[in-house]
C-alpha cells in the first residue's frame, strides 16, 4: 500500500525536474535569509543562479554539524521566529545542542513523511502503534507520534523507560506496531522473558527500529525473538527527524529516501569528491521543501550508498543501503577502520551469542586495544572451561579474519552489560581520556 | 546413578564468590562439595548442594547464569592408592577424565571424589563392573 500515489511513484523524470526546481527555490530562500549561506556562497563564489542542474549541486559548500553549533540557536533559521510552531534539539553529548526549528507546513510535511513511512511498513488505519521512542526534544517519538495520527492508526504514547509498564500496555492493549530502537526491542524481549512472558505471543506485527546502526543478523534475532518484522527507519534531526528514509515491507532491502523533499548524494568523506552512483560513501542531503531551516549538503555522517534499482514495490524513490554505521562511530584502531555494526555481525554469527556486547578501546604502550566484551548465558555456558575458551578463540579469530585486528574477548556475566532504553552505547574509548 | 552439579560463571572481579554463597545461604541451600576452575578473566564455580533446584531457581534469579551437569560420585577408602586405583583402572578402559575434586566424608574413612567424564554412563559401568562404590544422588546430596 502506498500513501501518496502521485509522489511515490512519480516517474524519474517528473521527480527530478520537481527536486530540481525546489532546489532552486531553496537556494533562493536561504541566500535571501541565512546570513551563514549568502556568506558561504559568497567566500566560494557562487552565483546560485548559475545552478541550473542537479548536477550542479555539488559545486555548492557543505554543510557541517560545526556550523550548527556555530550559530547556536537560532542562526540557521529562514524564517523569522513567530513562524516557528515546534523547536527540537539533538541530545549534544559534544557540546552544544543543535537545535531545529519547524514551521507549521514543516510539521505537516513530517506527518506526511511519517505516514508514508508507516503504509510503506505495512502498517495502516486500525493498527495500534505502541511508541517508545522518547518524546521531548527528542525528534523520534513527537515525529512517529503525528506520523501515526496522520496515518489514521491508534498511537499510544508511551515513550522510552518503565520497561515493566511497556509490556503490561503492550499486551494488554494489543499493540500491533512497536516503535522504538532496535536494541531496546531486545531488552524487551528479555524483561518479558524475565518475567514469563511470552512476547512473541502477543499481536505484534512490525517493528519500525531506527535511531542507531544495527546489522541484518541483528534484524534476524529482533524477528525470531519478538516474532514481528523488523523495518529499518532511518532520519536525523537535522534534516527532519525520523521519515527522511524508510524500508518497504515489500522488499525490506534499502531504504527509500523521500526524494521529492530531499536530495541525496554520496561523498568521499576524505575528499569531499562526489563518488560515482552505487558507491558507498558519506551520505550527503540537501532539504528542498524545509522553511524553517533549510540545509544545503549537510554532511550526516552516515555511511551508505545509493540503490538506483527499481524496487518491487512501485516506489520510484531511490534505496538507500542499510547504514553501516555513522562515520563518528568509526573507530580507527591501529589504523584500521572498525565500525561497531562489523563487530556486531560476526558476534550474531556465532550460535547462542546475544547481540549485547561492549567494545573497550585503550593505548597500552603506544599501541591501541580493543578488548570486545560479550555477555555468557545459558546457551553459550558451559561448566568446561576449554568450551569457554574455544567460544572466545572462535570469537577472536572471526574478527580477526574479517577485520585483521587482534583483539581481547572478555566474556562477562549476563546482564552486566548496561542496558539502553534508547541509542545503545557500545563503545567506551579510553584514549580520550 | 548420576549426580547433579551446578556450575556458575563467574567473572574475575571482586566479591562475585561471595555474593554466589550469599545467594545459597539465604536459600538455605547447604554446599557439600566445591571446586573453582579459573582463567584470567572468568571462573567456573562448580558445586554439589543438597537442594538443586532451590539452588538453581536462587542463583538464576540473582542474575547468574547456571548450567546443571552430570557427574559421577565414588566413594573410597581415606587411604594411600585410594584414587590412583580408580585412575588406572579408567585408564586402562580408555575413559578420559574431563576433570575431578574430592572431599573427606565427615567420619573421615571414606573419601568422595566427583567425576565429570565425557560418557558417564559407561564410565559408571565399568566401575561398578569393578566393585566400586558409586554413590546416588540421595546419599551424596544429605552427607
Amino acid at each position: 500500500m502506498i500513501w501518496n500515489d502521485d509522489f511515490e511513484t512519480l516517474p524519474r523524470e517528473a521527480l527530478e525536474s520537481l527536486q530540481l526546481k525546489r532546489l532552486q527555490n531553496t537556494l533562493q530562500r536561504v541566500a535571501a535569509t541565512v546570513p551563514f549561506y549568502r556568506d558561504s556562497f559568497s567566500q566560494a563564489n557562487i552565483d546560485i543562479g548559475t545552478i541550473r542542474s542537479l548536477a550542479d549541486l555539488q559545486r555548492l559548500p557543505f554543510t557541517l554539524k560545526q556550523d550548527m553549533r556555530d550559530n547556536y540557536p537560532y542562526g540557521l533559521f529562514a524564517v523569522p521566529l513567530e513562524q516557528i510552531v515546534r523547536i527540537h534539539a539533538s541530545s549534544g553529548t559534544t557540546g552544544k545542542p543543535t537545535v531545529v526549528g519547524y514551521t507549521r507546513r514543516d510539521i505537516d510535511i513530517w506527518a506526511e513523511l511519517m505516514a508514508r513511512s508507516f503504509m510503506a511498513a505495512g502498517v495502516h488505519r486500525g493498527d495500534v502503534i505502541h511508541n517508545a521512542y522518547g518524546y521531548g526534544l527528542f525528534t523520534g517519538g513527537l515525529g512517529a507520534h503525528y506520523g501515526a495520527e496522520k496515518l489514521g492508526a491508534a498511537v499510544i504514547p508511551m515513550s522510552g523507560g518503565n520497561t515493566k509498564k511497556q509490556i503490561m500496555i503492550m499486551q494488554d492493549f494489543g499493540s500491533t506496531v512497536l516503535t522504538c530502537t532496535p536494541s531496546y526491542s531486545l531488552y524487551l524481549a528479555e524483561a518479558a522473558a524475565e518475567d514469563g512472558i511470552n512476547i512473541r505471543e502477543f499481536p505484534l506485527r512490525v517493528g519500525i527500529m531506527g535511531a542507531e546502526p544495527w546489522s541484518e543478523s541483528m534484524r534476524r534475532e529482533i524477528e525470531e525473538k519478538l516474532n514481528i518484522k523488523a523495518i529499518d527507519i532511518y532520519g536525523l534531526s537535522e534534516i527532519l527527524g525520523p521519515g527522511v528514509a524508510i524500508e518497504c515491507l515489500d522488499a525490506q532491502h534499502g531504504l527509500h529516501i523521500w526524494e521529492d523533499h530531499f536530495i541525496p548524494e554520496i561523498i568521499d568523506p576524505d575528499s569531499g569528491a562526489v563518488l560515482p552512483l552505487g558507491e558507498t560513501g558519506e551520505l550527503v542531503i540537501t532539504t528542498i521543501t524545509k522553511e524553517g531551516i533549510p540545509l544545503i549538503r549537510y554532511r550526516t555522517r552516515d555511511i551508505t550508498r545509493i540503490i538506483a534499482e527499481p524496487c518491487i514495490c512501485g516506489r520510484t524513490h531511490r534505496r538507500l543501503a542499510r547504514m553501516s554505521g555513522r562515520s563518528d562511530d568509526m573507530l580507527i584502531i591501529r589504523g584500521v577502520n572498525v565500525f561497531p555494526s562489523q563487530i556486531e555481525s560476526v558476534l550474531m554469527t556465532i550460535e547462542g551469542v546475544e547481540p549485547h556486547y561492549q567494545l573497550i578501546v585503550d593505548r597500552e604502550d603506544n599501541l591501541d586495544t580493543l578488548e570486545v566484551q560479550v555477555e555468557v548465558n545459558e546457551q553459550t555456558f558451559s561448566d568446561e572451561i576449554k568450551v569457554l575458551q574455544d567460544l572466545s578463540r572462535r570469537i577472536q579469530k572471526e574478527i580477526k579474519d574479517l577485520l585483521g585486528i587482534t583483539c581481547r574477548v572478555r566474556l562477562v556475566e549476563p546482564k552486566s552489560i548496561a542496558r539502553s532504553e534508547g541509542k545503545a552505547k557500545r563503545v567506551n574509548d579510553l584514549r580520550k581520556r | 546413578m548420576k549426580v547433579q552439579q551446578i556450575s556458575i560463571f563467574i567473572e574475575n572481579t571482586s566479591g562475585r564468590l561471595a555474593e554466589v554463597t550469599r545467594v545459597l545461604g539465604e536459600a538455605g541451600v547447604n554446599i557439600r562439595a566445591l571446586s573453582l576452575a579459573d582463567t584470567s578473566d572468568f571462573g567456573v564455580l562448580r558445586l554439589i548442594v543438597d537442594k538443586n533446584d532451590l539452588a538453581r531457581e536462587a542463583l538464576a534469579r540473582g542474575g547468574f547464569t547456571v548450567t546443571k551437569t552430570d557427574v559421577v560420585a565414588v566413594e573410597v577408602p581415606d587411604q594411600p592408592l585410594g584414587l590412583a586405583r580408580i585412575l588406572a583402572l579408567l585408564d586402562r578402559a580408555g575413559i578420559n577424565v574431563e576433570y575431578l575434586y574430592a572431599f573427606v566424608e565427615r567420619c573421615g574413612a571414606n573419601a568422595v571424589i566427583i567425576f565429570r567424564f565425557d560418557n558417564a554412563d559407561e564410565a559408571i559401568a565399568t566401575l561398578l563392573a569393578n566393585g566400586l562404590d558409586v554413590l546416588p544422588g540421595e546419599r551424596l546430596y544429605q552427607m
